[in-house]
């Protein structure tokens, strides 16, 4: 496969952005991405969304967003993995241009989330659960991951304080973020007093409905070094599945897919975990975070907890995580997500990170985790900045 | 979501009656029955009906709970592994959601779980009680 290469990233306003539609979210992001990279076309298009259907009533997402951004005739379409769909619109535009099929594409991601009510929205989000065998028994997102999150304190002792320790770490981050949806800072006892959702996860253990979308230009090496501008070169990427029921899984303590995801995309890159020197992974709640940490091999099993109070995954701390805020402070528009983590590891390889939240070591490698539902898929890349 | 009738009957083996399928190279037994043994691609299989004894391998209670639960929340739901090893997701019933705990030995009930759709179908199936006898 040839190098692909990342130019250019734009962003929606996010959060409840009751001024603009699902259409104009899209647009929004897809413009500034164009304009930041200095293309002049692009060859075809991928829009990650879960599920325009249910979120918007509208489907036929691809030919409907490349109408509105003015590329009518353009190969367009739409896709899916529930919470991962940015992920996989990305490794789709990867493919694309790595095979030579095409030289500039245009990976995005949307989700308009707030033109529903919070049960519809529930209910919406529940569609990436197992219908029959989870949801019909009252199973809820924040139910699913907390059952984890009990297993996972009975295994290896993963306390509160350990969970609001992601919480407070990632709004800290998220408040020098400004597209965040929720950009301040929060004390301990605020997260630690806030509303039960599902035990032992409160509501500010768990990430928010958010309107948003996110683009990025994917082109040849060729291409990126003509258009003058920073870029990074792909790596790695990987992707897999796993059972889509909790009950199924050997152990639900981990996040199968995001190993097995991890190890594909680092055999790709040729790199050990130990050479990545920031990531953004799926915060959808706090135990997610510490959970995948330990899933990609960043940490031990069960050690992840600690070494986020000891300050390890901060921004100064030995593997910066979430420095964009992550889902929990920056917002999770479901398809947006996965092409926004790729736009803060291109802000933070090439030095462009916002109002202090530049991570001072100057990292050269990134990594990203998305993830589906309760983890029935995931996908990784690995990004270096072009020297 | 909007739930259709056909679609609960064709669950009712499961939901009424916790029908699984063994299959015959690898012996092991799935819930929901599945067409193809994960292991071994073998489809090969028979119908075999689950132990109704148990005890709680994780759980959490859901204090906000979607619209078609408003009535009964807070309630507990569990991961149940049964006699067998087979494992399966359902609510707990008939207990304290405070007194709910990993390892707990629970009973397989037949009980309503829902109303389907916007006209009300009730929709019945299994549910976990802690051991009483």
């Amino acid at each position: 496969m040839r190098t692909v290469c990342v130019v250019g990233v734009g962003m929606s306003k996010w959060g409840e952005v009751w001024k603009r539609s699902f259409r104009q979210l899209f647009v929004d992001a897809a413009r500034n991405a164009i304009e930041e990279s200095g293309v002049d076309h692009i060859d075809s298009l991928y829009v990650g969304c879960m599920s325009g259907g249910l979120f918007a009533g509208q489907e036929h997402v691809g030919a409907i967003m490349a109408d509105y951004l003015g590329m009518p005739g353009i190969p367009a379409m739409r896709v899916e993995s529930a919470c991962a769909s940015g992920g996989m619109s990305f490794r789709a535009a990867l493919l694309d241009v790595g095979s030579g099929m095409s030289d500039i594409v245009m990976a995005a991601g949307v989700e308009k989330m707030t033109d529903i009510d919070g049960d519809e929205a529930t209910a919406a989000l529940a569609t990436a659960a197992d219908q029959e065998y989870e949801v019909f028994h009252g199973a809820t997102f924040p139910g699913l991951y907390a059952m984890m999150a009990q297993a996972h304190m009975a295994k290896h002792g993963t306390t509160r304080q350990m969970l609001t320790a992601v919480s407070v770490k990632n709004h800290h981050n998220g408040s020098m973020n400004p597209v965040a949806q929720y950009p301040f800072k929060l004390k301990p006892e605020t997260v630690e007093n806030s509303v039960m959702v599902a035990d032992p996860l409160r509501i500010l253990d768990c990430s928010p409905i958010t309107d948003g979308a996110a683009a990025v230009i994917v082109c040849t090496e060729e291409i990126a070094k003509k258009l003058g501008r920073p870029y990074l070169k792909v790596l790695g990427s990987g992707l897999a599945t796993d059972t889509i029921q909790l009950a199924q899984r050997d152990d639900m303590t981990t996040i199968k897919s995001a190993t097995l995801a991890s190890e594909r995309a680092l055999k790709m890159a040729g790199k050990k975990i130990s050479d990545i020197q920031c990531v953004e992974v799926h915060d959808c709640f706090t135990i997610a975070e510490l959970m995948v940490l330990e899933s990609v091999g960043l940490f031990e099993p069960g050690k992840a907890g600690m070494a986020t109070v000891a300050g390890e995954t901060a921004l100064d701390g030995r593997i910066p995580v979430n420095p964009s805020g992550g889902l929990k402070s920056k917002g999770h528009p479901v398809g947006a997500t996965g092409i926004a983590q790729i736009i803060e590891i291109y802000k933070q390889l090439t030095g462009q990170a916002e109002n202090g939240r530049q991570i001072t070591s100057s990292p050269t490698i990134g990594m990203t985790q998305n993830m589906g539902g309760s983890g029935a898929s995931s996908v990784v890349h690995i990004l270096e900045v072009a020297s | 979501m909007t739930m259709f009738s056909s679609r609960n009957w064709r669950e009712y083996p499961q939901r009424y009656r916790m029908e699984a399928v063994k299959f015959k190279k690898s012996g092991l037994t799935f819930f929901p029955p599945r067409d193809i043994d994960p292991t071994n691609g073998d489809v090969e299989c028979e119908k075999v009906n689950l132990p109704d004894i148990g005890k709680i391998l994780t759980f959490t209670v859901v204090r906000i709970a979607p619209a078609q639960w408003g009535d009964v929340g807070p309630y507990g739901i569990a991961i149940v592994e049964l006699a067998d090893g087979t494992r399966l997701m359902g609510q707990m019933t008939d207990v304290d959601v405070n007194e709910i705990k990993i390892g707990m030995e629970v009973r397989v009930e037949f009980r309503r779980v829902q109303q389907e759709g916007h006209h009300g179908v009730l929709s019945y199936g299994y549910k976990f009680v802690p051991k009483w006898w």
